[in-house]
């Protein structure tokens, strides 16, 4: 049995409560100063592997419609989104303020070298558009093109593997599980789309 | 066993050039950002093996990063790339007994017992920074004593332009040895010069007490002008050769990884511009301090590298 309206709006909350205790977790630890010899690395790799990860879980719940007929996933697309696009924007702040320090002459310097800062740079440009649109007002307003526009997260969670995949050293194992799970979430997606329009050629 | 040895020369007292300029930098940007920076404190433990050794030349009068951080921030890839992980694992090496082979173009091949190297080459410490090509750096006070002392003692020939370091392989206890990665075991290089150079250390402890597992106990090599990756771990083979040996980290990645790599902020690195480090143990608010070609030993070394163009041969 699946639970009423109250129901659904309780459950919401805990879902929220619980995407928020990872940042809570964070700060908690770099208030006691408990996020060892380099923090700020430790945060911005932290929000980092969180976006990954909401962006993981928002893409996984159309196949998760798909694969069990339910369409409860869905009622969590809009948040899951938007808690990834909450930790990309930590993850991104602790980079320009923490790392950088807000230097606008550490940034001309280190962004452009560095092709994994600027396939995250990208990313970050990618999820922005989604956040702003995310209201019901500009799902309504936009139409036909907002799906077209929000299917620009598909982009967003390649170019999410790609920025981890350039920025390892050698131990390729973590980007591998991401780009695993991308590629599932992706690949059913392409399935449902070849198995559409081979019907639709049929008749 | 330790033999405890007096240093006759206080060279110690003496404050060379780059040390003071290096120690003036620190003051001002000490000043600078004094509010809120958590200044880590001068000096080595008082306790420990090595509790009383003598202070060696070239040591710097910086502010040493606290041995927490030293001890739990480690890049150990034969035991797992995350730095925390290899703290833990590195515990189940057994470093008691080591011995070092020495092969190659010597009069004095052969196999040395860690303890016999020891008594021969008595440590001191030197406080040392540490540049990581990741772009983070620390201030550590080693116990060790010069590599060329030890070296000159196997008599290498004039064939020997090149020394290679290759650390342990036991993919038993060091698991990170099972996948790939990197082609174990990890080695290492060093121009003969440079190996003969003074301020290249031989590493068996640190803050007056023997290396932890995770830095690379028993024996490890330090070459503070260089990027860490060059300083190997647990050294079990030394050999000297004719020709440039091909190393671990370049070998993975030419393009990335030279054989020299020798610090430099003129020559970025794909992942890291390398103009900034990142000051392990000041506050999160500190900015990065901006890197010093040959890490601050420039007076020392610069002129090891005055017919090589640092560009091409980084």
């Amino acid at each position: 049995m699946l639970p009423g309206k109250k129901g659904w709006a309780a459950i919401k909350i805990i879902v929220f409560l619980l995407s928020l205790a990872p940042f809570g977790l964070l700060l908690k630890d770099a208030v006691n100063d408990q996020l060892g010899a380099n923090p700020i690395e430790a945060l911005h790799f932290g929000f980092g592997d969180w976006a990954l990860r909401f962006l993981c879980i928002g893409l996984a719940l159309s196949p998760g419609k798909t694969i069990t007929g339910q369409s409860w996933p869905m009622r969590f697309r809009r948040m899951m989104g938007l808690f990834a696009f909450f930790y990309a924007s930590l993850h991104l702040l602790v980079f320009i303020v923490l790392d950088l320090s807000l230097s606008w002459e550490a940034f001309k310097d280190e962004v452009p070298k560095s092709p994994y800062i600027l396939m995250g740079l990208l990313t970050y440009l990618l999820l922005f558009p989604l956040a702003v649109t995310s209201t019901k007002k500009m799902q309504k307003r936009l139409g036909r093109s907002w799906i077209k526009l929000h299917q620009l997260v598909y982009v967003a969670g390649l170019t999410a593997v790609v920025h981890y995949f350039w920025l390892v050293k050698s131990d390729y194992t973590e980007p591998l599980i991401y780009a695993a799970a991308i590629g599932v979430v992706l690949g059913i997606r392409v399935v449902v789309y070849c198995r559409k329009t081979a019907k639709v050629s049929v008749s | 066993m330790l033999i405890k040895t007096k240093s006759n020369i206080l060279s110690s007292e003496i404050t060379d050039r780059v040390v003071f300029e290096s120690r003036r930098e620190f003051i001002k940007s000490a000043t600078v950002l004094s509010a809120g920076v958590l200044l880590p404190k001068l000096g080595h433990a008082e306790t420990g093996e090595y509790a009383d050794v003598p202070v060696g030349p070239y040591s710097a009068k910086l502010p040493v990063t606290g041995r927490e951080d030293v001890a739990s921030y480690t890049n150990y890839y034969e035991f797992s790339s995350n730095k925390k992980d290899s703290t833990v694992l590195a515990r189940a090496l057994k470093t008691k007994p080591w011995s070092v082979e020495v092969t190659g173009e010597v009069e004095k091949p052969g196999v040395y017992n860690l303890e016999d190297i020891l008594k021969d080459n008595p440590v001191q410490e030197r406080i040392y920074r540490f540049r990581c090509v990741e772009a983070w750096s620390m201030v550590v006070p080693w116990i060790g004593f010069p590599l060329g002392d030890m070296l000159k003692r196997f008599k290498p020939t004039s064939k020997a332009k090149f020394v290679e370091f290759t650390t342990l392989y036991n993919p038993e206890v060091m698991i990170g040895q099972r996948s790939g990665g990197l082609d174990w075991p990890y080695v290492e290089g060093l121009s003969i010069d440079e190996a003969m150079h003074p301020l290249t250390m031989m590493v068996t402890g640190m803050y007056g007490d023997e290396l932890p597992n995770q830095n690379g106990a028993p024996l490890r090599l330090i070459v503070p002008w260089k990027y860490g990756f060059k300083s190997i771990k647990a050294i079990v083979k030394i050999r000297f050769i004719a020709y440039m040996p091909e190393t671990a980290w370049h070998k993975s990645a030419p393009n990335e990884y030279g054989f020299y790599a020798n610090v430099n902020p003129e020559v970025p690195h794909p992942r890291w511009s390398q103009s900034r480090e990142r000051v392990l143990g000041s506050s999160i608010f500190t900015p990065k301090r901006d890197t010093e070609k040959f890490n601050g030993y420039g007076a020392e070394v610069a002129a090891l590298y005055s017919n090589i163009d640092l560009q091409q041969y980084f």
